[in-house]
Formats: C-alpha cells, structure tokens, sequence
C-alpha cells in the first residue's frame, strides 16, 4: 500500500492544477462530466441531527478522473462517527457516468451506474432512496456494522443549462443484489451563478466565482410500495465557491420536509482537480 | 481488504487509461467540427465585441479553463490542438462559440455549456484575438461573418 500511496503522490506532482468548475450540488448530478484526463480529489462530510438517537458526521473521500470526454469514473470511501458510539469505515462504491449525446440539447441526458458494496452503518446519503427513514439512523453502529449491502444503483440524468440556469433532475433504481425489490428515489436542483459574465480582474471573490442554488431529492419507496408513504424529503439551498486556484468549497444546510426525514443536515464540500494526468 | 482491493484496482485503470487518453487525436478530426456547426449558430453575432473588457476577461477564462489543453497562447498543447490556425482564426464568432459550446466530444474535447453564456463569448473573443496579426496580413476566410 505504501508504494502505491507513493505512486501516487508522484502522479499528482507532475499534474498541474485546472479549472474549478465543480457541480454545486452534493446529491443532485448535472451533465457535465470531468474533463479528459484531469482527477479530482475531494471531500464532503456531512453532519446529522437524529432525535430520536446520537448525532452523527459521515463522510466520503471522492476520487474522480474524466477517462474522456463522454466517460467519468468515481470511486469513493465511506465513513462515519456516531456521537456516544465508534467510527467505523462503511464501504466504497465505485460509480460511471456516460453521455451518450454528442452535443449539447435542450435536456441533456447522461446514464450513471454505480456498484456500491458498503454496510448497513453508511450514513453519507449520497442518494435517498426507497423507504430511507430517520430511524435507520438510530440503529447502534455494533449492529449495523453486520449488514452487507451489495448495491446497483442507476440514475438517468436530465439536465439543461437555461439563461445561466442549471436545472437538474435525476431519477434513481437502486437493486439490492441480494435479491431485495428495486428501491426507487429523486433528486432536483437548480443553481445560477452570481454573475454570468466574468470580470476582466483576476480575483477570488469575484462574483463569478459564486454559485447558488437548491436542491430537493427523497425517496420514493419500492416496487411492493411506490410513493411518499414512509419514505423521507430534504430541501438543501446551497452554495459554491470556485476559487481560481482549482480548489471549491461546497456548503449545504438542509432540512426533512416530514416526519420520516432527519430534521437538519449539514454538508460541507471541499475539492481539489489536477489536469492532464498521464499526459506527457 | 476489499477496499483496498477497489482502490488498486481503480489506480491501475486511470493510469492504464489516462496513458490512452493522452494521445492527440489527428488535427484533422477535430477542426472537422467546424463543417457541422448549423447556420444559425455561425452567422450569430459576438454580443460582446464591442466591449473593451470581453478579451481581458477571456484570457482569464482561458487561463483557468483552455491553457491546459491547447497552451498558455493557443500555440497547441498536450491534448488540444492549435488555436491559431486558420480553420479556427478564419471561423465566425458564432461557429467558434457553438464548438466552445458543444465540445468535441468524439475527439476529446468536453462541452463547456457549464460556463454562462457571456463567458463563452468572452473566450470567444480572447481566442479570436490570437490571430489577429494572422487575418491582418491573409484575405478574409470564407466562414467570417459580416461585419467583423
């Protein structure tokens, strides 16, 4: 492992950092892809409110590298620590997005498939999906920690870029492989940024650089239960920061819409992308 | 240990594929793009072209967003080609914002419709700067829209 960490530190010295021009949302998917060749190292914790058990902070390392222009690979590693429990490492999961249109339309899709292979104590809510419920929270990590869960998730992406608008929505089927039913969820999201035309000045807080939006998403139970019954809702405003120096800073507060949902979540993102990795 | 396992075996497949990506696609292939932009989109006007500010702000886009691929000047770079040719420097405003817009993406080249519309033009004018010795001393291309 020390050779490939080395390695890797070797890759990353001899890239140089790009663009950042990261998707605003933490949950919501847009169409654009990484670009060719560049890798992205991220970061997003997220902090959890439970009533009725401990509050908790999950999170995820996202490593991100554009194969081409219509291909994306992602791998991340969970984790979590329950206040008044453990921490525990939950599982990675490895995810692909493909565009399939060549150029841009009014509605843009992109096909997404993720393999995740994590346990029952994996608290990042990358997706909300099926009967996802406040009290799966509250399970003790020394129990959760047993359940595998072998996962295909899909997601057709649909997104359109409208005036400096983005608008998003993605459509989610996740398949236990374990032979439980399809589980089914949503996600929405709109974001502008805070200007659309650039400053001649090179600046960080230029308002270019800002970008603000909201996202929705929840679930929407399974093929024995389809719709809102037991399933939980978050509504998320967000904002961005693309600082110059390739780096973006994410930050989400975000609130359950029912009784089923957690009452407050709070996500922080931080990324960092190199390009033309491997180029010579 | 399967993490681990999921951790060599992504590494392995960017490295094994990022040497793949490096390779330029043939020149050839991706001025093509030009042949297809649709009418429309190559007689519209660059909204920003009188404005003094359009190129100073571009160049700061395309620092942060193009220098990469195609060089600090446009000269060509690892993975995009030359910016100064005369299939680009000869091309209308509208048709060079179009392929900003839509990319190549056969030929590597990603979409940049996540840049508002008024950035792409203001690259549109930096790129177009570049060549601006070029067009002074060749006869006008047949792509150049009127009034420019």
């Amino acid at each position: 492992m020390g050779r490939i960490f080395l390695a890797g530190l070797a890759i990353l010295f001899v890239a140089s950092t790009a663009s950042a021009q990261e998707r605003p949302y933490f949950v919501t998917y847009d169409h654009y892809l990484e670009e060719p060749g560049a890798l992205e190292l991220a970061f997003n914790p997220l902090f959890g409110s439970v009533s009725g058990g401990n509050d908790f902070v999950a999170g995820s390392i996202e490593v991100e590298y554009g194969a081409s222009a219509w291909w994306t690979t992602e791998l991340y590693l969970d984790g979590q620590h329950t206040e008044n429990e453990s921490t525990v490492f939950t599982g990675f999961r490895w995810e692909n997005r493909f565009r399939p249109a060549e150029r841009e339309h009014a509605i843009n899709p992109i096909l997404y498939v993720e393999y995740e292979d994590v346990n029952g104590a994996d608290k990042v809510m990358a997706a909300v999906v099926g009967h996802d419920v406040a009290s799966d929270f509250e399970e003790p990590n020394s129990e959760t920690v047993q359940e595998i869960e072998r996962e295909l998730e899909l997601k057709l992406i649909l997104s359109s870029a409208v005036k400096g608008w983005n608008i998003s929505e993605n459509l989610i089927a996740v398949k236990n492989l374990a032979g439980e039913p399809w589980e089914f969820g949503y996600a929405f999201g709109v974001s502008r940024p805070l200007a659309l035309a650039a400053s001649p000045e090179r600046c960080s807080f230029c308002r270019e650089n800002f970008v603000a939006g909201l996202e929705l998403y929840g679930g929407l139970g399974d093929t024995e239960q389809f719709g809102l019954a037991d399933t939980s809702q978050y509504l998320a405003p967000l904002i961005a920061w693309n600082l110059p120096s390739a780096v973006t800073l994410k930050l989400s507060p975000g609130w359950g819409l029912n009784q089923d949902s957690l009452p407050f979540v709070l996500r922080f993102g931080f990324s960092i992308e190199f390009s033309n990795l491997g180029s010579r | 240990m399967r993490f681990a396992v999921a951790a060599v075996a992504f590494t392995v497949f960017v490295l094994s594929s990022s040497s793949a990506m490096a390779r330029k696609k043939p020149e050839s292939q991706i001025y093509a793009q030009f042949a297809h932009v649709p009418d429309d989109a190559r007689a519209r006007a660059n909204p920003l072209e009188a404005d003094p500010d359009a190129a100073l702000a571009g160049r700061k886009l395309y620092e942060r967003h193009c220098a990469q691929c195609h060089g600090a000047t446009g000269e060509s770079g690892r993975k995009g080609p030359s910016l100064l040719v005369p299939e680009i420097q000869t091309a209308s405003p509208g048709a060079l914002f179009w392929v900003i817009t839509n990319g190549n993406v056969r030929a590597g080249m990603p979409v940049w419709s996540k840049l508002p519309e008024p950035q792409r033009w203001q690259i549109t004018t930096y790129v177009q700067s570049f060549g601006e010795a070029h067009t002074a001393t060749a006869p006008p291309g047949p792509d150049r829209a009127p009034g420019r």
